[in-house]
């Protein structure tokens, strides 16, 4: 036996179990990447962000919702949409039986949420992807529901936004999912076209998919500290290139210093600074 | 604070008039009269000195290093309402060339300017006010942003130049600035410039196409810095007050030749002797000159400004 079959994995595919792959800590301690120990309860009420080192933990739709709609009152959109699988795929699981298992695990229907409601009293449409789902994965479904509340902000004329946590198009449905960035920007173009703020957050992580489509059409692209945002993730650039990656590579900072992110913003400023945005933009008294 | 040479006697006379009052404060010495003979002095040297400055003189004021700033006006004018937007959405955010979002009164303006430094550090950071291609990139950026929602804008001019860089010869720093003062010429809303500090050819004019050009008074604008102009024509770097007075640069100058509408009046001693007042006033100006463009409709706006443009030069037929 040589000895690069230590490297060798034995078992094939991805083998985390799916209640390992959790976004929101549960239990009673989260230990953020540095080490730093936090009550969940003080990390909830600091908008899941751990107050010692100022690591934004990864939440899905529904915090983001608490964090920006008024109460967190609103109206979801199109709440019953559901993929199909079109192309009876299957890798070593069966689509169906992925979406399935995901659905149980999740209670989501899919990897985005959509709704509409006050946020600081003026009307706001957010579509916010859950990683939890299938890694946040762009379908038909995704592709839909985000050009549904596109629309809907048109014909309401409500300021939209894209809050994006995906790791790309969704390889089950193939180029139908490829096409989802194209369904998306045309949507995105149409509200450009009638003048309506169109806000994109990319949270942790943006990849794929979403980053060559919606995430980085925004009026404003902003970020929260230390988000991987990138086309290719890291590892496949490295194993591309060959070249060990720059320090820092791939962060929102990183993106920011490219000229890619108006700005960065620790979430308990989110609510506060993108309807400074949305009152500047529209030329409208600023909200207290 | 820091004085320049011909600002001298000043100085001198500024320290007499410490010296006797602290002599009035630790002695029995009536000094009342001393130290009003010392003021009464004082105030002429100053109307003396700065009422006959020379425009070598002036382009020393535009780079005195106590002066403000883009980002000092801009947060001095707007307040806690102003919002940094940063990137050109293609290669790097440019430190030298800063703007967003922000509000006079109820109106919404978006501000857009070369930064300087303030010490050694935040000068290289800022490229001492020089951008790259990005720069003007990130500046057309957001006024075309500014325009899809109606956002007038205003530039704060401040540079000795558009950064002469390899690099920036790569990405293409005359295509960014040309570019740039094309589209300004056709933006669809009102554009108010001013001239803060220095106004050095292209690199300024990458930003300072618009409805209403207003200079500081002790500013300078031109096609090249003194020194430049020296060192080309002269062939030596010796005769920058003579080329300072050559090229016409201040803002007198400019008015008497059409290429800027309005000077704005500085305090006694420049813009850093009284920067409040100073930021009063470009507000002011700010305000009084987008009241003149805000009910123009788009078409006719653009079409002033072509018009104004195309007055430009002095020829015979």
């Amino acid at each position: 036996m040589s000895n690069m079959a230590w490297f060798k994995r034995k078992d094939k595919g991805i083998q985390t179990p799916t209640e390992a792959k959790k976004d929101t800590p549960k239990g009673l301690w989260y230990k953020s990447p540095t080490g730093k120990v936090v009550d969940t309860e003080e990390l909830e009420k600091n908008f899941y962000v751990s107050p010692e080192d100022g690591y934004h933990v990864r939440i899905g739709s529904k915090e983001y919702f608490e964090i920006l709609f008024d109460d967190n009152k609103f109206k979801e959109l199109d709440a019953k949409l559901e993929s199909k699988d079109p192309l009876k795929f299957t890798d070593n699981k069966k689509y169906t039986d992925r979406l399935k298992a995901a659905k149980e695990k999740t209670k989501l229907k899919d990897a985005v949420r959509t709704a509409v409601g006050k946020s600081k009293g003026k009307d706001l449409v957010v579509a916010c992807m859950d990683f939890s789902f299938i890694g946040g994965s762009m379908g038909s479904v995704v592709g839909e529901k985000i050009a549904r509340a596109a629309d809907y902000a048109l014909k309401k004329k409500i300021p939209f936004m894209i809050i994006s946590k995906s790791g790309g198009a969704r390889m089950m449905e193939a180029a139908l999912s490829l096409m989802q960035l194209a369904k998306t920007s045309a949507k995105l173009a149409q509200l450009a076209d009638a003048k309506i703020p169109y806000i994109s957050l990319c949270t942790d992580p943006t990849t794929g998919g979403t980053t060559a489509s919606f995430a980085m059409l925004g009026d404003i692209n902003i970020s929260e500290p230390g988000a991987l945002i990138g086309f290719a993730g890291p590892r496949v650039v490295r194993d591309t290139t060959g070249k060990e990656l720059p320090e820092g590579f791939q962060t929102a900072e990183f993106l920011q210093e490219h000229g890619f992110l108006d700005f960065i913003s620790h979430r308990k400023h989110l609510k506060d600074k993108i309807n400074l945005y949305i009152d500047l933009i529209t030329n409208q008294p600023l909200r207290a | 604070m820091e004085y320049l040479e011909f600002e001298l006697p000043i100085k001198e006379l500024e320290e007499q008039l410490q010296k006797c009052q602290l002599i009035g404060e630790e002695s029995e010495v009536d000094v009342t009269e001393t130290c009003k003979q010392i003021e009464k002095k004082l105030d002429e040297a100053k109307k003396d000195i700065y009422k006959n400055l020379t425009a070598w003189q002036r382009v020393q004021l535009s780079r005195h290093p106590n002066r403000p700033y883009t980002l000092d006006y801009i947060k001095a004018i707007c307040g806690d309402t102003f919002l940094e937007l940063h990137g050109d959405r293609n290669v790097k955010d440019d430190k030298a060339m800063v703007g967003g979002l922000g509000k006079i009164g109820d109106q919404s303006f978006m501000f857009i300017g070369q930064q300087k430094g303030y010490n050694t550090k935040t000068r290289q950071y800022r490229n001492f006010g020089m951008a790259n291609p990005e720069g003007y990139r990130k500046a057309l950026r957001l006024m075309k942003s500014a325009e899809k929602f109606g956002v007038p804008v205003v530039t704060l001019i401040d540079t000795p130049g558009a950064y002469p860089g390899l690099e920036a010869e790569e990405r293409g720093q005359g295509e960014a600035i040309a570019r740039n003062i094309l589209e300004m010429t056709r933006l669809k809303v009102p554009i108010i410039c001013v001239v803060i500090g220095e106004g050095a050819s292209g690199g300024a004019l990458g930003i300072g196409v618009g409805d209403k050009i207003l200079m500081l008074e002790n500013t300078w604008y031109s096609v090249i810095s003194p020194e430049n102009c020296s060192s080309i024509l002269w062939r030596s770097w010796e005769f920058k007050e003579q080329a300072a007075e050559a090229l016409k640069l201040t803002a007198k100058d400019g008015k008497r030749l059409k290429v800027i509408d309005e000077i704005i009046k500085e305090p006694l001693g420049g813009a850093h002797k009284d920067r409040e007042a100073t930021f009063v006033a470009v507000s002011n100006a700010i305000v009084k000159s987008y009241d003149q463009f805000k009910n123009l409709s788009p078409k006719e706006l653009v079409k002033q400004r072509m018009e104004k443009y195309s007055q430009m030069g002095v020829y015979k037929d």
